[in-house]
């Protein structure tokens, strides 16, 4: 088999039968539903094509979900609160704000750790503890309480977006600046380089692969940041007002749609990242 | 307090860290970062005292002790409501089917290579998100947020456990072949064991996503108790000592879960060489 | 750029310890690497520092390079301190491993001490491509280090010791890790190559075919604590092929310095 077919033909068949048995369980769960809102002289057949397009199913068929990310996303102004564009670009917008934050505070701290051994004893062991801390928790607070000092919108979302990126940034970028073993760093005192050179030729260089890994991390735990910290004001805009609003009225619908448009902005964030790894290790003869 | 008695006292503590962090051995490694925790304590204690912030912007840690004594019961129903049901529940089945499901692909290359990419890709998506569609399919009680915990736990145990049964060496693999062990027999003895550092990693990552998902999950509805209900609404009533409780014992239950599946991992896997010092 | 160390005279010795000492102390647990070592290294020769694991050669020649400290005695390199000869960029160092740079090029990886030393590009490159065909790797210069075998890497790590021109070469097992082809081929180039190039060479081996090979001089050292046993002049034509290892005179030396050795395990 080529490799086009290794790859491509097990993910094509996976995803054949994960969209069969999507559509089955759409029949069986929304049955009861579609049954109730019949008409009494219903056959079984009729009610099963009934569970294909209900206005709220417990589980919405593959091609209305499509339906309605089409018309969501193609059928109104990208300025329109209608259209899921314009959610996802205020929800992605402070993600990457957030994301940027981190990434600036992060690297910064990281090289401080290095150097700084006050820095690095303080502050280390609470760096990696937070990592099994649910931080996200403290997002609703946050929110309320910059709210109440007069910053809404798009400053607390971005600040809870970037606080969580910010861990995973500082302990990849630490790790990848210590990376070199003994013998590299040998060779700089060798040369008697300075601090300056062994930092910008040997340090940097070497966190490369150590930090590209973590930003993947970073920038998928950044959009859920930004779309919890949607959630606890109601906020009218963003892809987690989208979940809420659905959820509250029972719009199934909106709520699959606000789930896949946020899934493709985890991924356009990893194939972003993934895109500088990329020219990085074509810079680097092919590896990184 | 005096400006100049401020800046002093933060003067000290400075040189206090530097020193402590120069020491070598036990005291340099553990006493700094305590020392550096209880500084931030104190320098919040007083900022909250001294300069009289409001308690709904940032209650002092001497509030938030208060109320940790004073909601114990408190505490301790949405302990049992979120950690004792959701959570652990939620994190029990979906690692436990991850595993399972990592068993079953091991004997197919073609669904392993058709499962795997979509597995990581699952694994970076916002999951939190289905809460709201889970609400809907299993009620508002904690039977919805163990649902959200298991998509979420599932495939990073899958991605994990498919790749420690593939850590095992060529060389292994052969000397089992050559004893004419058998595919349940290897699986077993050798790449079950093979495959334990990677389980635990997914086990630690798991118990921390487990507690996310388990509270956040609570922010989009449930019945009047658990750690996410109680963040949300005392949050609406300002009641900022309380949330800080919760988010206190959020804490303690996060760490102490990840010490505690460190510990029965180094019991389990203390011939790895990561625990050979 | 500092200023190059005056060259040093034939008389004066380009490395001379006197009485050195060197204690590792880790968490009180003291281990005597080296124990009242006196040696001097004459400009222009090829020097081997030999002995078993533990006998401290590699310590010594890391002494020299000021990536250790004495506790004890004197050293002087280039008749200054080791600080102050490594500041003044005397030697190239060649370590047990290539060291190279992954995301450097072949030819980036030779430039890096040029980069270090603030040599304006078009000298860095020129110099690069002269190293590199002295190791017989022009062709190479584009490709990464993993690209290469384990003795092309090592021979790329020469080239850029070699690339600053120091007077004084150091060397810490640099073809332990090879299989013997490769070494013997390592062993023959690196032997021209001190031939015209005439430099200071101290190199660190427990191989004694290796050793004799190569060497004007051999040190031998013993473990525990880590001392010189004997010091052997090598009585060779200058010119060696690679079947000089086959006569009676190289047997002979080779014989020497493995009785030497002996002499030096045999109160342990």
């Amino acid at each position: 088999m080529t490799r086009w077919g290794r790859a491509v033909l097990p993910l094509a068949v996976v995803l054949v039968v994960v969209i069969a048995v999507w559509y089955a369980g759409a029949a069986w769960l929304n049955f009861d539903v579609t049954a109730n809102l019949a008409e009494d002289d219903a056959t079984t057949w009729e009610i099963l094509q009934g569970t294909m397009s209900q206005d709220r199913p417990l589980l919405p068929a593959p091609h209305q979900l499509v339906a309605e990310l089409f018309s969501s996303v193609f059928e109104h102004p990208i300025d329109s609160p209608k259209s899921l564009i314009y959610h996802a670009s205020v929800t992605a917008f402070a993600a990457f704000l957030g994301f940027l934050i981190a990434l600036a505070l992060g690297i910064g701290l990281a090289i401080g750790i290095v150097h700084v051994r006050t820095l690095d004893r303080s502050l280390m062991l609470w760096i990696i503890a937070s990592q099994t801390i649910p931080v996200l928790a403290i997002a609703p607070m946050v929110v309320v309480v910059l709210g109440n000092i007069g910053f809404t919108g798009l400053l607390p979302k971005s600040l809870i977006a970037g606080y969580l990126s910010f861990f995973p940034i500082v302990t990849g970028m630490v790790k990848g600046l210590r990376s070199p073993d003994p013998m590299q760093r040998d060779l700089m005192r060798t040369y008697s380089a300075s601090g300056l050179h062994l930092f910008t030729m040997l340090r940097w260089p070497a966190s490369m692969s150590f930090l590209l890994p973590s930003l993947k991390v970073a920038a998928t735990l950044a959009l859920v940041g930004a779309i919890v910290a949607e959630l606890p004001t109601g906020a009218q805009a963003g892809l987690g007002a989208r979940l809420l609003s659905g959820s509250y009225y029972g719009q199934t619908l909106q709520i699959w749609a606000a789930l896949f448009m946020a899934s493709f902005l985890a991924l356009l964030a990893i194939g972003v990242v993934d895109l500088f790894r990329l020219v990085l290790i074509r810079r680097r003869g092919g590896r990184l | 307090m005096t400006v100049l008695e401020l800046l002093l006292l933060a003067a000290g503590g400075a040189a206090g860290l530097s020193l402590l962090a120069r020491r070598e051995g036990r005291l340099g490694q553990v006493g700094t970062p305590l020392l550096f925790g209880a500084l931030v304590l104190a320098a919040w204690q007083i900022a909250c005292v001294e300069f009289e912030i409001p308690r709904v912007l940032l209650p002092a840690p001497s509030a938030v002790a208060a109320a940790i004594v004073r909601s114990l019961p408190i505490l301790a129903a949405d302990f049992m409501q979120t950690v004792a049901h959701a959570v652990l529940i939620g994190w029990l089945l979906g690692s436990g089917a991850g595993l399972l499901a990592a068993v079953a692909l091991d004997r197919s290359a073609f669904l392993r290579r058709g499962v795997l990419p979509l597995g990581s890709l699952v694994s970076a998506m916002p999951i939190v998100g289905i809460a709201p569609i889970m609400v809907m399919w299993f009620g508002f009680d904690w039977q919805s947020k163990a649902a959200v915990i298991v998509v979420m736990t599932f495939f990073p145990m899958l991605v994990n456990a498919t790749a420690g049964l593939e850590a095992t060496g060529t060389m292994e693999r052969d000397l089992m072949h050559s004893y004419g062990a058998g595919y349940w027999q290897t699986l077993l003895k050798l790449r079950l064991p093979y495959a334990l550092p990677f389980v635990f990693n997914a086990l630690k990552l798991n118990s921390t996503l487990a507690l996310i998902g388990g509270i956040v999950a609570e922010f989009f509805g449930t019945p009047i108790v658990g750690m996410g209900f109680r963040i949300s609404t005392e949050v609406a009533r300002m009641n900022l000592d309380v949330v800080w409780a919760e988010i206190t014992m959020a804490a303690v239950v996060g760490s102490a879960s990840f010490a505690a599946l460190a510990l029965v991992e180094r019991a389990v896997t203390f011939w790895h060489p990561s625990f050979r010092a | 750029m500092q200023a190059a160390p005056p060259a040093p005279t034939a008389a004066a010795p380009v490395v001379r310890a006197r009485n050195l000492s060197l204690v590792f102390d880790a968490d009180g647990q003291k281990t005597v690497a080296l124990s009242d070592v006196s040696l001097d290294i004459a400009g222009g020769s090829f020097v081997s520092l030999i002995g078993p694991s533990g006998c401290g050669k590699t310590t010594l020649l890391r002494a020299i390079a000021d990536l250790e400290r004495p506790t004890s005695g004197s050293l002087v390199v280039n008749g200054l301190s080791p600080e102050q000869a490594r500041r003044n960029r005397a030697y190239g160092y060649v370590f047990q491993a290539p060291a190279l740079y992954p995301w450097r090029s072949v030819e980036r990886n030779v430039m890096l001490p040029l980069e270090i030393m603030g040599m304006p590009p078009e000298e860095r490159r020129r110099r690069a491509e002269r190293y590199l065909d002295l190791v017989g790797l022009r062709e190479f210069r584009r490709r990464f280090p993993w690209q290469l075998s384990g003795g092309m890497q090592q021979r790329v790590s020469i080239a850029r010791a070699l690339s600053f021109e120091p007077a004084l070469l150091l060397m810490d097992e640099p073809f332990g890790a090879l299989d013997e082809i490769t070494r013997d081929g390592l062993n023959l180039h690196l032997h021209r190559l001190w031939r015209s190039t005439g430099m200071t060479v101290i190199f660190v081996t427990h191989s004694i075919p290796e050793a004799v090979y190569l060497s004007s001089r051999i040190v031998v050292m013993s473990p525990r604590p880590g001392k010189v046993v004997e010091i052997i002049d090598v009585d060779l034509p200058g010119e060696r092929e690679l079947d000089v290892r086959e006569t009676p005179a190289f047997l002979a030396v080779a014989h020497r310095v493995r009785e030497a050795l002996r002499a030096g395990h045999s109160y342990d």
